[in-house]
């Protein structure tokens, strides 16, 4: 009965029309179609594949049977997974607050209207062009024990420095430290947002009197919100996957005492390394399933926090 | 005090602020430059001298003959382009439809690219590698490059925002002139979106020209590697060339400093997050 009313509606819409709309939906997937074949063949499938991997034994040498949750259930007694979660959540839950303390100050001062911006932007940029694993390179010998620049400069004013990447107890501080000089990808989003905020809003709260610090705090912050909730959510992200630098400054080893093994070189290591595939695969999906909770949680409390304009 | 001198104080500190956030950023970077132009013996001298003397320029042209760096930065250069040309190929492409075109079907497939953006690369890493050891790509630079030419979701999403902010009459004016929708895109929409499509390329150029990660799974064969992987050998049993690895590091970063140098304008202004919505 539905499927004549149905058939009869369809029929009432005059051919012309039913072609024309048959034609934007054939234009409309043509532009998308890269995308779509995109999408199965390198997203969806291989997740499908990662699913079923996460449940077997799999390596690449040999098709591994299926063992039902034994992958989960034997990563929950690895000690060096949960080192690796511990060190990874440590890093994040330091380097993305003070990401975004400094990248929002950075941001702030790259946006004033004064001659010579462009060198003082790129100055700022600079970092982020530089190969992570010259980076490492870089950084492993400006913070040396006994050679590096860092003491160096301490011992001119009579500290005797620590051995950084040498002891367990500075190598992660050490690693925040590294990822902070490359901020500028983050600054530059935020320098986009600043530069979306309306001149008047700025001219308004001129005309009522407000001073630097209150502009900042009524108008730049707020308005800003979206783009620190964006950097935020990728911040994140970024955080938890962290590989090519401790990767490159540990020769995979993740020393000292495994303070530096993080989640996704561990997982890296497991796969290709090892070649247990299924383990890997586990990893993957806890990985994901931490990801999606804390962005969960993170777009839940964003209700409280986070402006739009026009709101 | 008159307006004209608070300005002034102002300005002044405003260049004492920039001035002491550069330095912190440039030290390490000068640093290198300046470890790359040392002999051996100052690199080991304690305390840590800037200036290097002699200034050894031969570090420079010991370190290309040490690696193969000609044939890495090759390798380097054509990854990096063509996928940058992929990018700019596909994305706008899908980006466009997503803003501005109707079709069946298109809400739930930018609700799952959105999704998709979620995911930890990590996820598809394994089955992506045992797809591309299938088809026998392990060892060259298709893996690389070939999923850049069927779309990034976070560079489409970030063009559909900037589609979305473009106005409609425009499409509707090159209609009622007969314009097909691909012609539309082609010469009215895609200029248009220039700077946003200069955003994402130099995004992906720089993403591709610095990646580690990539080239350590799918170029396992040295003629195939790139410069990132290619500076690893410094690091060998025989202890590691430090200026060697400083001089090839700088070599590497210079290109990219110069480009953003130029294009940071247009870069900072095509990104756009006017619609970003929890």
């Amino acid at each position: 009965m539905a499927k004549l009313a149905d058939s009869v509606q369809v029929n009432a819409i005059p051919s012309a029309r039913k072609r024309a709309l048959r034609r934007t939906n054939v234009i409309g997937w043509l532009f998308a179609s890269p995308w779509a074949i995109g999408l199965l063949c390198f997203y969806a499938i291989p997740m499908l594949m990662s699913i079923y991997f996460s449940f077997t034994t799999y390596s690449i040498l040999q098709p591994g049977e299926f063992v039902g949750m034994n992958n989960y259930r034997d990563l929950f007694h690895d000690p060096l997974f949960w080192k690796s979660i511990y060190n990874t959540i440590y890093f994040t839950v330091f380097f993305v607050p003070l990401s975004i303390f400094f990248g929002v100050a950075l941001a702030m001062m790259l946006n004033m209207k004064v001659k010579g911006m462009a060198v003082f932007r790129t100055i700022f940029f600079l970092p982020t062009l530089v190969p992570q694993v010259a980076l490492a390179v870089l950084w492993m010998w400006l913070l040396h024990p006994n050679f590096g620049l860092v003491n160096g400069m301490l011992a001119n004013i009579g500290i005797d420095g620590p051995s950084w990447l040498g002891g367990e107890s500075w190598s992660k501080p050490s690693l925040i430290l590294m990822s902070l000089w490359g901020i500028g990808q983050a600054v530059v989003i935020y320098l986009a947002g600043l530069g979306d905020i309306p001149d008047e809003y700025y001219e308004a709260a001129q005309i009522d009197g407000a001073n630097w610090f209150q502009k900042t705090r009524k108008v730049t912050l707020p308005l800003l919100t979206p783009v620190i909730f964006y950097n935020l959510v990728m911040g994140m992200i970024g955080a938890f996957q962290q590989f090519t630098l401790p990767y490159t400054l540990t020769k995979g080893q993740g020393t000292p005492a495994n303070s530096m093994t993080f989640y996704v070189m561990y997982l890296y290591e497991n796969g290709f390394r090892y070649f247990k595939m299924g383990y890997a695969s586990a990893m993957a999906w806890i990985l994901f399933i931490i990801v999606m909770a804390l962005t969960g949680i993170i777009f839940i409390t964003s209700k409280r926090w986070v402006h739009y304009q026009g709101k | 005090m008159n307006p004209i001198a608070i300005k002034r104080i102002n300005r002044a500190l405003a260049y004492l602020c920039l001035i002491v956030a550069s330095a912190f950023f440039m030290i390490p970077f000068i640093w290198l430059v300046s470890t790359s132009l040392k002999p051996l013996t100052q690199i080991f001298t304690f305390p840590p001298e800037w200036i290097p003397h002699p200034i050894m320029w031969s570090n420079y042209s010991r370190a290309v003959e040490y690696i193969p760096f000609w044939t890495y930065l090759k390798n380097t250069a054509i990854i990096t382009i063509v996928s940058t040309l992929g990018v700019i190929i596909s994305c706008p492409l899908v980006a466009y439809s997503f803003a501005k075109l109707e079709y069946r079907g298109r809400g739930i497939l930018f609700f799952v690219t959105l999704a998709v953006m979620m995911i930890p690369g990590q996820v598809t890493m394994i089955p992506l590698f045992l797809l591309f050891t299938k088809l026998g790509w392990v060892g060259t630079p298709l893996p690389l490059i070939v999923p850049q030419f069927f779309g990034v979701p976070i560079y489409i999403f970030l063009l559909r925002q900037f589609f979305m902010g473009l106005p409609d009459a425009l499409r509707e004016a090159a209609r009622l002139d007969g314009a097909s929708e691909f012609r539309i895109y082609l010469q009215i929409m895609f200029p248009l979106a220039k700077s946003a499509v200069l955003a994402v390329a130099l995004f992906q150029f720089m993403g591709s020209w610095t990646d580690f990660m990539g080239p350590l799974l799918y170029l396992t064969n040295e003629p195939s590697y790139t410069v990132s992987l290619g500076l690893q050998q410094f690091q060998s049993q025989k202890g590691s060339e430090w200026g060697l690895l400083m001089a090839v590091s700088t070599l590497m970063t210079l290109p990219i400093i110069v480009l953003f140098f130029f294009l940071q304008k247009t870069f900072i202004s095509g990104i756009t997050f006017s619609g970003i919505k929890g």
